[in-house]
C-alpha cells in the first residue's frame, strides 16, 4: 500500500485516496476533432517519472498533482492544483537508498 | 405545531455496547454543519460560534459544547447541541451577509460514535489505516479516513477516547465492525 | 513415552507435560513444544506423505517453514480442516489429529506410485505437451478421457475442508520505527538496539518461541549467559521497554513505502481455543524503517534418491536434537559441502548416534571443524560423493564413492538409517527482494546477497551473508542502532565458530545413467535435475521460461530449498555463469497465507456495508421484498396475500394511478451546491442552462461527461439565488459529487461555490397520484399546495407533520406528484404520518419495480438502463434540453465529435409486440426475423415489462435510426423464433402529460 503524501494533510494511505489519471492535461475544448481526441483518450504510459492526479477522498477531499516513479511507485514531489508541475528531482546517487517508503508516518 | 411524536429516530445501529476492554455507545443527537469558505469566511464564521476555526490540517477547537473540525482546507465541522441547530444556522448566516461561503445543515447525515478504553486506538486500527500513536494523532486530532469500507471522520477527544462520525446508513456496519473488531483485540 | 527416539535431556520441550495426537488414525504421544514434526521423529516415523506427480515416498526434508514434504491435514471438525500444513511447524496440541496427504490408500503402500515407473510419461514439461501436442495424442478427446481424469486424481496437494470456515480472523494496522522480521540472534539484537533507543518497536518471529539458532546451540553463550538464556531475557526486555514482540507470526509479503504484512497465529496450537477468540489476525505494518534478520536455509545435495525418507538436511537434524530433543536416526551418514554439518555430526556422536561417514566432496577440505571430527573419531571421506541411497519407506544404506570428474568410482554402501546432507546456506532473502532490493551475487560464495536497498531497510545476520552467532548479533545490533540512532553493541560469545564455511551448488557427480535416476531439485513439485537439464535442451535459455517448463520453485513452498541448485544446474547446462542466468522472481506470500487471514471480517453480513434508509423498518414491517441497489436495500415491492411480483406491482401501479402511491426515495443523491456562483458552476456542469430558473422552481438537470455521454440526471430545485438542492441517481451520487469536485476543483476553480453531500441529512418521501395533494394537505403547515401557489416542478420550504420539510413537486410517474424531503430522523415518523392518510384514502405503497413500470409507461429514462456509457442527449430523445447557446459545459465540445453527429446512431424508441410476452431486457433487435449468423443487430431492449396501465406488454429500445423506424416492424431473435415488435414513441402513457397538472 503506497505512502502518498498529501499536500494539505501530510503523507496518508493508499486507501484513503484516488486516482484520477494524468496531470497537466490542458481542456483544449477550441482543438480541432483530432486535438480534442487526443485531449479524450490518448495517453502516454511511460516508465519512469509521471505527473499524475490524486484526490485525498476519504481525506481532505482536495485534488491534487504528484509526480511518481513508475518504476519504483516513490513519490518525488506532490503539489496543488495549479502549480506548475516541479522539475524532476535529480535521480538518487547510486548506492544512496532512496527516502521514498522511509515511512514518513500520517502526521496530521 | 410541531407534534411530540415527531421525535428523532436514531438510524439501525445497534450499539455494540460496554465491552470488557472497550466502551462503544452512540451519542446523543447534535447540530452538525459543514461549513465552507476561504479565511475571510471562516473568521466571520467562528466569530458567529464564539471559537475560531481551526486552520491547522486536522485539527479540532472547542469552546464549551460547541467543537470545529478541520476536514479539508476551506472545509470545517461544526459540532453543537441539538436544540442550537436554528438559532446557530441563523447566527452564522447573519454574520456572513455579502461573504461568499457555504453553511449546510447535516445534523441528520451522520450519528456519532463514542469509542472510549485503553485499546480503543488498538479497536479503531483493526479498520483505520492510520497511525493512532499520540506522537503521529494526538489529543484533538481530527480527519476524515476509512475505516474497514467506509469512511469516518475521526475525532481524538483523549489518550484513549475518541468520537467516530459516520453517515447514518453506515452506522449499522460500523457498529458491527467494530463489535467483531472487539473479539479480535485479545 | 514421547518416543523411543527422544533424547533424556535437552531442547525446547516440557517432558513432564505428555500430549496425545493422532497422525493417520495411529494415537501417539508427544510432549509440550514439540511440533507434529519433531514427535512424530521421536517415535521414529520418517515416511509422512507422497510427493506430488511422482507419489514417491517422503519424509521430513526441514525442520522449519522451508519444509517441501512433510505436508498434512489437520482437521479439528468438518469445518476447522487445514490442508497443506507443513507438520514441521504444526504445534502439537492434546488431540491434534493429523493426516498425510496424496497418499492413497496408505503411505507405506501408494497406488498412485505407478506414476513414478510411468515417469518417462511425466518429464519436464509434460502439461504443455499433453495439451499443445497433436490432436490424436492431446487434443481434446484424450485430454478428457485420459489424461485430466488421471491427472486430477493424481496431482494436488490437500483437499480443501466443504464447509464454511466458523473461525474469525482478526486485522490490525500498525505503525513502528523499526520492523524487525525475524527473532533470531540478529533479529534480537536489532529489536534492543532499538527499543532501547525508544523507537517504537516491532519484532515478529514465525516459531513459538523468539531466538532462531540460539535455540540451537546449547554449547555456546552470549555475554556470559547460555545462548537461550539470552534470547529469553533479550524477549522479555524487549517486552518491558514496551517493544510489540509477535512470536508465531510470519512475515509473507514486503509491499509499497515500507509496508509489510504479518501473520500471526494466535489459536492453531491451543488445544481448546477460546470460543470466538480469532484464529489468525494479519498484521499491515508501516515501518519507517525496516531491519530483515530472517537467517538462512540449507540447500539440500542434489544425488541419486536424495527424497527418500531418511534423508534429511544437516541444519534440521541439529534443530530436532536441540530445540526438540529427538535423534532423527540411529546411524547417520552425513554428507556435506560446509564445515557446519561436521558440528551437527559431532553433536548428534555425543548425543549417542552413530556417525557411520562423513563425505565431503571437497577435494580437500580442512578447518577445525574438521579436526574436531576427526578429533573424535568420526570417520571422514574427503573428494568423496553419494551416488544413491538403498531403501524405499526409509533409507537403509547411502552409496558412497569416490569423485572422479563427472563420475565416481569405488562405491561401497554404508549401512545407516538417516542421511544428512549439506549443500551450504542460502541466504533467505525473498522479502529484501519483494521490497524491489537488488540483489547481488558474491562470486566467492556463490550467494545472491542483499546489495542496493530500495525502501529504508537492511539485512543483518545471515540473510545478510553473516556467519555465526556473534556476528548475526553484531550486525543486528548495528541494523537496529544505524535505523534508531541506538547504541550498537559487541557481544562476547563462546562456542561460536565463525571460521566454518563452504558450501556447493548444483549436483553431486554420480556416473549413473541418467536417464536412470532421480536426483531432486524441486522436491514439492518433484522437478529433478534431468528436467532441468531437458528443459534447456529443448530451448528454453531464460531462467524464467525454465521455472515456468519445469516448474521448479512453482509449489507452495516457492522453492525455498531448491532455487539456487535449480539455477546452478540450468547454468551449467547452458554453459553460463549464475549471475548471467539470473533469479527468478520472489513473490508474496512468503509462506502460504489463508483466505480467512486475508478477508478479515470482511464476510457474511460485514463484507459489504449494507445501508438501509430510515423509513426500511417500516417496509419490512409490511413483508416488503427487498432488491439491492448498490449498498442500498430497497424495498422492491409490497405483496399482499401470497401476490407474486406481477400481481403485486399491477395493483400498486393501479392505485398509484386511481388513488395515490407512497415511495421511499430516499436513496435519491443529494447535493446541496451554495455559494453566489452557484447557478454558472450548474450551467457548467449540466447541458441545461440554470441562470435563469427562479428561486422556488425545478428543473430537469442532464449531466455528461467530458466524452459527450450521459453520465447523470436529477431534478434540481433552486432555493435561493445562491443555493440549489441537486438530486443525482441512487447509483450515482458517489460518482456525481467526485465528478463535480474535479471541476470545481481544477478547472473552474475561481467559481465561488462548494459542494455538500446531503444524500443522508433528507429522507425522501414520493407521495404519486391524483389523491397527493389531498394525503399532504393535513399534513403540510405553511404550503400553499394549489397548483397555482405550487405547480408542477416547483420547491417549497417549509414544515411536515411540525418538522422541517423541502417539498419538492415533481413526478416520475406522470401523476400529480410531491417529493417530500424531512430530516432523516424525523423520516419514520412522518412516513406513518403520510402513510394513515394514504390509507385511508386508498392509496397504496409502492416499490422500485412499480416506480420503474411507471416510469417506463412515461418513456421517462433511467441512466445506467436507457444507457450505458454511450448515449448521447440527442439519442434519447432530448437534444433539445441542451443549452447550446452556453459557452461552455462539461461535454460540449464532444457533441460535435464526428462519431456523435454521424448519421445511424441508436436513438431511444417504443416497442410494442402483440400478445402477453414481455421482452426480455437486453435482446438484440435485428431488421429481419431471420437474420444470418453473424449479422448486425441494429439494437436492444433497455426496458421491458408489462403495463398493468395499458394491459399489455411494453419496451423501451435504443434502435439505430429509431425515431426514423416509427410505425415499422423490428424483430426481436430468441430461442423460440424472432418476436414481430412495432417502433412507436417511448411515451406511452398521458403522452399530453396532462396528469402531472391535476
Amino acid at each position: 500500500m503506497l505512502l502518498i503524501p498529501c499536500p494539505y494533510c501530510g503523507p496518508r494511505p493508499e486507501l484513503e485516496f484516488r486516482n484520477a489519471g494524468h496531470a497537466h492535461i490542458a481542456r483544449a475544448t477550441a482543438a480541432d476533432d483530432q486535438g480534442w481526441a487526443e485531449t479524450l483518450f490518448y495517453r502516454d504510459n511511460p516508465k519512469g517519472v509521471i505527473a499524475e492526479r490524486w484526490r485525498h477522498f476519504s481525506g481532505c477531499g482536495r485534488f491534487f498533482n504528484a509526480l511518481r516513479d513508475t518504476v519504483s511507485d516513490g513519490f518525488l514531489a506532490s503539489y496543488r492544483v495549479g502549480e506548475p508541475r516541479p522539475a524532476a528531482p535529480p535521480p538518487i546517487p547510486e548506492g544512496e537508498a532512496p527516502r521514498i517508503g522511509a515511512g514518513e508516518e500520517p502526521r496530521p | 405545531m410541531a407534534d411530540p411524536s415527531i421525535a428523532r429516530t436514531a438510524p439501525r445501529a445497534d450499539p455494540p455496547g460496554a465491552g470488557a476492554l472497550v466502551s462503544l455507545g452512540l451519542v446523543p443527537p447534535a447540530t452538525r454543519f459543514s461549513f465552507r469558505g476561504d479565511a475571510a469566511a471562516a473568521d466571520g464564521c467562528g466569530r458567529a460560534l464564539g471559537l475560531a476555526l481551526p486552520r491547522v490540517a486536522c485539527r479540532s477547537a472547542e469552546a464549551g459544547d460547541r467543537a470545529v473540525l478541520w476536514l479539508g482546507p476551506d472545509e470545517w465541522l461544526v459540532l453543537a447541541p441539538e436544540a442550537e441547530t436554528v438559532p446557530l444556522f441563523a447566527a452564522v448566516e447573519a454574520a456572513l451577509a455579502g461573504v461568499p461561503h457555504a453553511l449546510v445543515d447535516v445534523s441528520h447525515r451522520q450519528v456519532g460514535f463514542a469509542v472510549l478504553g485503553r485499546l480503543a486506538p488498538a479497536l479503531l486500527n483493526a479498520g483505520c489505516p492510520l497511525d493512532l500513536d499520540l506522537s503521529a494523532f494526538p489529543i484533538g486530532a481530527c480527519t476524515r479516513t476509512v475505516l474497514a469500507k467506509c469512511d469516518v471522520v475521526l475525532w481524538r477527544r483523549g489518550p484513549d477516547a475518541f468520537r467516530l462520525e459516520v453517515n447514518r446508513s453506515f452506522a449499522d456496519y460500523l457498529a458491527g465492525t467494530l463489535r467483531v473488531a472487539e473479539r479480535g483485540l485479545g | 513415552m514421547s518416543g523411543q527416539h527422544r533424547t533424556p535431556r535437552g531442547g525446547r520441550i516440557d517432558r513432564a507435560r505428555p500430549i496425545r495426537f493422532t497422525f493417520d488414525g495411529h494415537v501417539y504421544e508427544g510432549c509440550h513444544g514439540d511440533t507434529l514434526a519433531s514427535a512424530l521423529l521421536a517415535h521414529g516415523v520418517h515416511l509422512v506423505g507422497r510427493s506430488f506427480k511422482y507419489h514417491r515416498p517422503r519424509g521430513f526434508l526441514a525442520a522449519g517453514a522451508e519444509e517441501p514434504n512433510a505436508l498434512c491435514t489437520v482437521t479439528r471438525d468438518r469445518a476447522r480442516t487445514e490442508p497443506n500444513l507443513r507438520m514441521t511447524q504444526v504445534e502439537l496440541y492434546d488431540g491434534l489429529d493429523a493426516a498425510s496427504q496424496n497418499s492413497w490408500p496408505a503411505r507405506g503402500f501408494d497406488v498412485g506410485a505407478i506414476n513414478d515407473l510411468l515417469s518417462p510419461l511425466f518429464a519436464a514439461g509434460f502439461y504443455y505437451k499433453t495439451f499443445m501436442g497433436p490432436r490424436a495424442v492431446g487434443g481434446t478427446t484424450m485430454w478428457a478421457k485420459l489424461f485430466e481424469p488421471v491427472i486430477r486424481r493424481a496431482a494436488g496437494l490437500g483437499r480443501p475442508p466443504t464447509e464454511a470456515d466458523p473461525d474469525h480472523y482478526a486485522n490490525r494496522f500498525a505503525h513502528c520505527d523499526v520492523l524487525v522480521v525475524g527473532g533470531g540472534p540478529a533479529g534480537l539484537a536489532a529489536a534492543l538496539a532499538a527499543a532501547r533507543a525508544g523507537r517504537r518497536t516491532m519484532v515478529c518471529d514465525e516459531n513459538p518461541e523468539m531466538g532462531g539458532a540460539l535455540l540451537t546451540h546449547p554449547a555456546a553463550e552470549v555475554d556470559g549467559r547460555p545462548a537461550a538464556a539470552w534470547a529469553a531475557s533479550a524477549v522479555e526486555e524487549l517486552r518491558r521497554l514496551g517493544a510489540t514482540v509477535l512470536p508465531r507470526t510470519q512475515g509473507f509479503g514486503y509491499y509499497n513505502h515500507n509496508f509489510v504484512a504479518l501473520t500471526e497465529r494466535l489459536t492453531d496450537h491451543l488445544a481448546h481455543p477460546a470460543a470466538g477468540a480469532p484464529r489468525e489476525r494479519l498484521w499491515q505494518v508501516r515501518a519507517r524503517h525496516v531491519v530483515l534478520a530472517t537467517g538462512a536455509t540449507e540447500r539440500p545435495l542434489v544425488f541419486p534418491d536424495n527424497d527418500r525418507p531418511g534423508v534429511m538436511l544437516a541444519d534440521a537434524a541439529r534443530a530436532f536434537l536441540h530445540r526438540w530433543g529427538v535423534k532423527p536416526g540411529t546411524e547417520a551418514v552425513v554428507v556435506t559441502a560446509h564445515d557446519a554439518a561436521y558440528r551437527t555430526a559431532l553433536d548428534l556422536h555425543r548425543a549417542g548416534v552413530r556417525i557411520a561417514r562423513i563425505v565431503d566432496p571437497r577435494p580437500r577440505p580442512a578447518g577445525p571443524a574438521l579436526d574436531a571430527a576427526r578429533a573424535a573419531g568420526l570417520p571422514v571421506t574427503a573428494g568423496g560423493t553419494v551416488i544413491g541411497v538403498k531403501g524405499s519407506l526409509r533409507v537403509s544404506a547411502a552409496l558412497v564413492a569416490r569423485s572422479a570428474g563427472a563420475g565416481a568410482t569405488d562405491h561401497e554402501a554404508v549401512p545407516c538409517d538417516l542421511v544428512l546432507m549439506s549443500g551450504g546456506f542460502t541466504p533467505a532473502v525473498h522479502l529484501f527482494s519483494q521490497s524491489r532490493g537488488k540483489l547481488r551475487f558474491d562470486a566467492a560464495t556463490q550467494r545472491y546477497l542483499p546489495g542496493d536497498a530500495a525502501q529504508a531497510q537492511s539485512s543483518a545476520g545471515a540473510c545478510a551473508g553473516a556467519w555465526g552467532l556473534a556476528a548475526a548479533l553484531d550486525g543486528g545490533s548495528a541494523a537496529g542502532a544505524a535505523a534508531s540512532g541506538g547504541e550498537a553493541l559487541r557481544h562476547a560469545v563462546s562456542g561460536d565458530h565463525p571460521e566454518d564455511g563452504g558450501g556447493t551448488l548444483g549436483t553431486l557427480p554420480h556416473g549413473r545413467d541418467p536417464s536412470r535416476v532421480k536426483a531432486f531439485v524441486d522436491f514439492q513439485n518433484d522437478v529433478t535435475a534431468k528436467d532441468i537439464k531437458l528443459a534447456v535442451r529443448e530451448g528454453f535459455k531464460s531462467i524464467e521460461h525454465v521455472k515456468r517448463y519445469t516448474t521448479t520453485g512453482m509449489a507452495t513452498d516457492q522453492g525455498k530449498t531448491s532455487n539456487m541448485n535449480a539455477l546452478a544446474i540450468a547454468a551449467g547446462a547452458l554453459g553460463r555463469t549464475l549471475p548471467e542466468v539470473g533469479l527468478t522472481t520472489f513473490r508474496q506470500p512468503y509462506t502460504p497465507v489463508t483466505f480467512g487471514t486475508l478477508a478479515g471480517a470482511a464476510r457474511d453480513e460485514l463484507f459489504d456495508p449494507v445501508r438501509r434508509t430510515p423509513i426500511h423498518g417500516w417496509a419490512e414491517a409490511r413483508g416488503a421484498r427487498f432488491e439491492d441497489v448498490g449498498q442500498w436495500k430497497r424495498a422492491w415491492y409490497f405483496p399482499v396475500a401470497g401476490e407474486d411480483l406481477h400481481a403485486a406491482v399491477a395493483r400498486e401501479v393501479r392505485a398509484t394511478r386511481e388513488v395515490a402511491g407512497i415511495f421511499d426515495a430516499s436513496t435519491l443523491g443529494k447535493i446541496e451546491v451554495v455559494g453566489p456562483d452557484a447557478a454558472e458552476f450548474l450551467n457548467r456542469l449540466y447541458v441545461n442552462s440554470w441562470s435563469k430558473l427562479g428561486v422556488g422552481r425545478c428543473r430537469y438537470g442532464l449531466m455528461l461527461n467530458e466524452p459527450g455521454f450521459v453520465m447523470d440526471d436529477g431534478v434540481v430545485g433552486r432555493l435561493a439565488l445562491d443555493r440549489f438542492h441537486v438530486t443525482t441517481t441512487t447509483g450515482g451520487a458517489p460518482r456525481v459529487l467526485h465528478h463535480m469536485e474535479d471541476y470545481l476543483q481544477t478547472e473552474f476553480p475561481e467559481l465561488r461555490v462548494w459542494l455538500t453531500s446531503v444524500t443522508e441529512q433528507w429522507a425522501v418521501i414520493a407521495v404519486q397520484g391524483p389523491r397527493a395533494r389531498a394525503i399532504l394537505e393535513p399534513l403540510v403547515e405553511g404550503i400553499d399546495l394549489s397548483s397555482g401557489a405550487f405547480p408542477h416542478m416547483a420547491i417549497r420550504e417549509g414544515a411536515i407533520c411540525g418538522v422541517p420539510t423541502r417539498l419538492f413537486r415533481v413526478s416520475f410517474t406522470g401523476e400529480l406528484g410531491f417529493e417530500v424531503n424531512v430530516p432523516s430522523d424525523h423520516a419514520a415518523a412522518v412516513w406513518d404520518a403520510v402513510w394513515a392518510r394514504t390509507e385511508a384514502l386508498g392509496g397504496v405503497a409502492y416499490g422500485t419495480e412499480s416506480m420503474h413500470v411507471m416510469r417506463a409507461e412515461k418513456g421517462y429514462v433511467i441512466v445506467g438502463q436507457e444507457t450505458d456509457g454511450t448515449v448521447t442527449p440527442d439519442d434519447l430523445g432530448l437534444g433539445g434540453m441542451v443549452g447550446r447557446a452556453k459557452p461552455d459545459f462539461v461535454g460540449r465540445r464532444s457533441l460535435s465529435r464526428p462519431d456523435l453527429v454521424a448519421p445511424g446512431r441508436k436513438q431511444l424508441v417504443g416497442l410494442r409486440t402483440e400478445g402477453t410476452a414481455v421482452l426480455e431486457e437486453g435482446a438484440q433487435i435485428t431488421p429481419v426475423p431471420d437474420p444470418k449468423r453473424g449479422a448486425h443487430a441494429i439494437g436492444h431492449v433497455t426496458s421491458a415489462y408489462a403495463s398493468p396501465t395499458l394491459g399489455v406488454p411494453i419496451a423501451l429500445a435504443l434502435v439505430e435510426n429509431g425515431r426514423a423506424l416509427t410505425g415499422q416492424t423490428v424483430y426481436v431473435p430468441m430461442p423460440g423464433g424472432a418476436i414481430p415488435a412495432r417502433v412507436v414513441s417511448p411515451v406511452f402513457y398521458d403522452a399530453e402529460g396532462e396528469r402531472l397538472h391535476g
